[in-house]
C-alpha cells in the first residue's frame, strides 16, 4: 500500500479559487445593493418603474418634441402636442435676465456680472497670489456695481422701476448675502457677549426679526417705512427691499454662528484667555475662524435661503423672474404657457443654489482637519 | 529693598473709561443703549409726525367695523357683516390650520424620505437624493404658485367633476377645490368629546403606571394596544350611548355645482401640498442628520447587552437621536408656519392676506394692520421657541 492512496493529503498548496460568482463585479454590486431582501428587491423595482415613467416623458418634453421657433403658443401645439414651447423663453430671455432695461445698456449689467466674478475669486481662493491687496479691491466692487447698475457719473441713469429678472434677483442676493455676513457676526458677538445690555439689544433684533415672516417685513418696506423717514427722505423701493432682506438674513446668520461659537470647547476660550489676548484679538484669532468654519454649512443654507427668498417681492410688485410669469401670460399669444414658464424660472434658481451648496460640501471637505 | 517709585494712582481719569477694562464694558453698553435708545425714538418721532401730517389718528376702532369682504374658506362663522377683527380671527384660524396640516404631512413624507435616503439600496437612495435636492433649491413661491396653476388646469370644472366622481356621492375633484363629506354635530355630540379628552388624559395616567410598575416588578404590559383600546372603546360606547350625534353631510351633485358636504378650496390644497413637498424636503435631512449622528458603536454596545433589535432602536438610538432630530424640526414648524404667509399670493384668506391685505387696504390703517399683524406672528414664533427652550433645557446633557 502506497502513500498515494491517501487522496485527502494535499503535498502542494492549492491555488486560490475566484470568489463565488455574483458576488463580486457589477452582479455582485447588483445583487448586494439593490436585490439583497425582498423589501429592497420590492423597492428597486419601484423606483426603476418610477424613473422608467417619468423621465423618458420629460426629456421628450423638453428636448426632443419641444418648439424654439414660434410666435405664439397657439403656433407651438400647432406643430407638437406634447412638447414643450420654449419660443416664450427665445422671445423675452431678456425680460426674464434684465426685467425692463433699456436694451442698449446690457453691457453695464453683464459688466457688472462679470466684475462680481473677478471680486468673488480672492474672496474664493485662498491660495491667490497678492490676496490681501485683491480682497482690497473686491470690496470697491459694491460702489462700482451700484454707478453701473443705476448710472449717474457720466452713465445714463437707470431708474430702479426699469431693473427686473434675474437682475433683480442678483442685486438683492449678493447685497444681502454680502452684508449679512459681518451684520450676522456683529449680532451674533453681542449675543453670546457678557454685557448684560448689548446682549439684550441683539436677542431683541434677532427674535423680532426671526418671529415674523419676510413677507411682512417687505410690508412694512413697502407701505411703513415712509412713516419712519424724516418727511422729503425717500428710498428707492429696491434699496428699502434690499435692507429688509439684509436684517432678515442677518438675524438668521447670527444665530448660525452663534451656534459655531457655542459649539467651539470652552478650553478655546480659556486658552485665548489664558495667552493673555484680548476680546477682539481672541475673537479674531482664535475664536472666529473655528467658529465660523464650523458654521459653513448653516451659513451657505442661509445664503441659498436668501437667494430664494428674493422671488418674494413678486408680492410687492417688483419685477423679479417669477414676477414676469403674470405680464407674460396677460399677453395674448402666451396665455396658457405656465409649465414651461415656471419650469424655466426653477431651473434658474436650481443651478445658483445647487452650486452654493455644492461649494459649500467643498468647503466643509477642505475645513475638515480632524476636529469633531 | 526697592519699592515702586510711582505711587498707585487712584485718581479717575477720563480716558480710562475706554483705556480700562473695569469701565469699558459699562461705556460700551451705555453708548450702544443711548444709540438704540435715539433710533427708536426718532423713528417713534417721525411716524407720530408724518401720521400728523396725513391727518391719521392711531386707533384700533376699525377692528369693529363691518369688514365688508368675503372669504372663500374659513372654520368660524364669518360674513361681510362682521367686524374687520373677525375676519383678522378666520385669517389667523386658516393660517393655523394650513400650518398644521403642512406640519403633519411634511413630517410623514420627510420622515420616509429621510430613512429611503439613508437606505443602502443606490437606486432609492439616489431617487430620494434627486427629490430633496430638486425641492431645496427651487424657491417656495414658485412651488406654491405651480401646484395652483397645475390644480386649476388639471381638475375639471365643478360641471363636468359631478359626471366623474373621484367617490360617486362622496368626493369630487374640481378645480375650485375638493368636495369631501363633512361633520355634523347634532345636540349631545359634547359628551363624545369629553369622553375622548377623559380617554386622552387617561391613557397618561395608564402608562406612567405601568412605567412604574415595570420598575417595580420588571413586568412589561402591552402599552400600545392597552392605549389604543382605551383611546377608542369609551369613545364608541358614548357615541352610541348619546344616539349617534356625529353624522357626515356628504355634497350633493346638482346639475352645474355641488352642494353640502366640506369644500376644501384649491389655494388652500395648492398651499398645503406645496408647503408639504418642500418642507419634507428639509424634514428629510433633520431625520438624515439625526440618525446618522449616532455612532454605530452604540447599537453594537446594545446588542451586545444582549438587547433585540428592537428594543435596541426604541431604548437606545431613538432616545439619542431625538435629542438631535427635535430642536430642528421644531424650528422647521416654525418655518412653515411663517411660510404659509405666501397664502397670500394665491389667494388664500390667511392672517396676511386678510389683517395685511384686504383690511389694510380697506381701511388704509398700514400703522395698525402692520403691528397686529408683526405681533401676532411673533406671539406664535416665541410660544413655539419657548416650547423648543424648554424641551432642550430637559433633555440637555449636564456637562461643565
Amino acid at each position: 500500500m502506497s502513500e498515494n492512496n491517501f487522496a485527502f493529503v494535499s503535498t502542494s498548496e492549492k491555488p486560490q479559487l475566484p470568489p463565488p460568482q455574483g458576488t463580486t463585479g457589477a452582479v455582485g454590486w447588483i445583487r448586494e445593493n439593490l436585490f439583497s431582501s425582498p423589501l429592497n428587491t420590492i423597492l428597486t423595482l419601484l423606483s426603476i418603474f418610477a424613473v422608467y415613467s417619468t423621465v423618458p416623458g420629460v426629456v421628450n418634453w423638453a428636448f426632443v418634441d419641444s418648439v424654439w421657433n414660434a410666435n405664439s403658443l397657439d403656433e407651438c401645439r400647432a406643430l407638437t402636442d406634447n412638447g414643450a414651447c420654449w419660443a416664450v423663453i427665445r422671445e423675452r430671455y431678456h425680460q426674464f435676465l434684465f426685467g425692463f432695461y433699456p436694451s442698449e445698456l446690457y453691457w453695464r449689467p453683464i459688466l457688472a456680472f462679470v466684475l462680481l466674478f473677478l471680486a468673488l475669486v480672492p474672496a474664493l481662493w485662498d491660495g491667490m497670489p497678492k490676496r490681501s491687496t485683491a480682497l482690497m479691491a473686491s470690496m470697491a466692487y459694491p460702489f462700482v456695481a451700484f454707478w453701473l447698475i443705476w448710472g449717474g457719473f457720466g452713465l445714463e441713469p437707470v431708474s430702479s422701476t426699469k431693473l427686473g429678472g434675474l437682475l433683480l434677483t442678483m442685486i438683492i442676493g449678493v447685497s444681502g448675502i454680502s452684508f449679512s455676513l459681518p451684520i450676522g457676526i456683529v449680532l451674533a458677538l453681542s449675543r453670546s457677549s457678557n454685557l448684560p445690555i448689548v446682549k439684550s439689544l441683539a436677542i431683541i433684533f434677532i427674535e423680532f426679526i426671526r418671529g415674523v415672516p419676510l413677507i411682512t417685513l417687505l410690508f412694512v418696506a413697502h407701505v411703513l417705512l415712509n412713516y419712519f423717514l424724516p418727511k422729503g427722505v425717500n428710498f428707492d423701493i429696491v434699496l428699502r427691499v434690499v435692507i429688509m432682506v439684509t436684517f432678515f438674513a442677518s438675524a438668521y446668520m447670527a444665530e448660525v454662528i452663534r451656534g459655531g461659537l457655542a459649539a467651539l470647547p470652552k478650553g478655546q476660550y480659556e486658552a485665548a484667555d489664558a495667552l493673555g489676548l484680548g476680546y477682539w484679538q481672541s475673537m479674531r484669532l482664535i475664536i472666529l475662524p473655528q467658529a465660523l468654519k464650523i458654521s459653513i454649512p448653516g451659513i451657505v443654507n442661509t445664503f441659498i435661503g436668501l437667494f430664494k427668498d428674493t422671488t418674494l417681492v413678486l408680492i410687492i410688485g417688483l419685477m423679479d423672474p417669477l414676477g414676469l410669469v403674470a405680464p407674460t401670460l396677460a399677453d395674448q399669444r402666451w396665455n396658457g404657457i405656465f409649465v414651461e414658464l415656471y419650469a424655466f424660472i426653477a431651473f434658474m434658481f436650481f443651478i445658483f443654489c445647487f452650486a452654493m451648496s455644492r461649494y459649500s460640501m467643498y468647503l466643509e471637505r477642505k475645513l475638515h482637519t480632524g476636529h469633531r | 529693598m526697592s519699592t515702586s517709585t510711582v505711587p498707585a494712582d487712584n485718581s479717575f481719569q477720563f480716558s480710562q473709561l475706554w483705556r480700562d477694562a473695569r469701565y469699558r464694558s459699562y461705556t460700551i453698553q451705555i453708548i450702544a443703549l443711548i444709540v438704540a435708545l435715539s433710533v427708536v425714538m426718532m423713528l417713534i418721532g417721525n411716524a407720530v409726525e408724518n401720521l400728523e401730517a396725513l391727518g391719521k389718528d392711531f386707533n384700533f376702532g376699525f377692528l369693529f367695523e363691518p369688514a365688508g369682504y368675503d372669504i372663500g374658506q374659513m372654520l368660524v362663522e364669518y360674513t361681510s357683516a362682521s367686524g374687520h377683527w373677525k375676519a383678522a380671527l378666520v385669517g389667523l384660524l386658516n393660517t393655523l390650520l394650513v400650518a398644521f396640516l403642512a406640519c403633519v404631512t411634511a413630517t410623514l413624507i420627510g420622515v420616509f424620505v429621510g430613512v429611503l435616503r439613508l437606505s443602502n439600496n443606490w437606486v432609492v437612495s439616489r431617487l430620494m437624493a434627486v427629490y430633496i435636492e430638486g425641492v431645496r433649491n427651487v424657491p417656495l413661491l414658485l412651488q406654491i404658485l405651480a401646484w395652483y396653476a397645475v390644480f386649476i388646469h388639471v381638475f375639471p370644472t365643478p360641471k363636468q367633476a359631478v359626471k366623474a366622481p373621484v367617490i360617486e356621492g362622496a368626493v369630487y375633484a374640481t378645480n375650485r377645490g375638493f368636495y369631501v363629506p363633512g361633520l355634523t354635530f347634532d345636540g349631545g355630540y359634547q359628551i363624545v368629546v369629553a369622553v375622548l379628552l377623559a380617554s386622552i388624559c387617561g391613557i397618561f395616567v395608564f402608562r406612567r403606571w405601568a412605567r412604574q410598575r415595570q420598575e417595580a416588578t420588571g413586568q412589561i404590559l402591552p402599552v400600545g394596544y392597552i392605549s389604543l383600546g382605551i383611546l377608542i372603546v369609551p369613545a364608541v360606547l358614548a357615541y352610541f350611548a348619546s344616539g349617534m350625534p356625529i353624522g357626515l353631510d356628504y355634497p350633493v351633485a346638482g346639475r352645474f355645482n355641488l352642494k353640502g358636504g366640506l369644500k376644501v378650496g384649491t389655494p388652500l390644497i395648492a398651499l398645503w401640498f406645496a408647503l408639504s413637498i418642500y418642507s419634507a424636503a428639509f424634514v428629510a435631512e433633520i431625520v438624515r442628520a439625526g440618525i446618522m449622528a449616532i455612532s454605530k458603536g452604540q447599537t453594537e454596545a446594545a446588542y451586545a447587552l444582549g438587547l433585540r433589535p428592537k428594543r435596541t432602536m426604541s431604548l437606545v438610538v431613538l432616545p439619542q437621536s431625538l435629542r438631535i432630530i427635535i430642536p430642528p424640526m421644531i424650528s422647521n414648524y416654525l418655518n412653515i408656519t411663517k411660510n404659509s404667509s405666501l397664502a397670500i399670493a394665491v389667494g388664500y384668506m390667511d392672517l396676511t392676506g386678510t389683517l395685511g391685505g384686504i383690511t389694510l387696504n380697506q381701511t388704509g390703517r398700514e400703522m395698525e394692520c402692520m403691528l397686529l399683524l408683526m405681533a401676532t406672528y411673533l406671539l406664535i414664533s416665541l410660544s413655539i421657541s419657548a416650547v423648543m427652550n424648554f424641551y432642550n433645557e430637559s433633555v440637555k446633557l449636564k456637562g461643565r
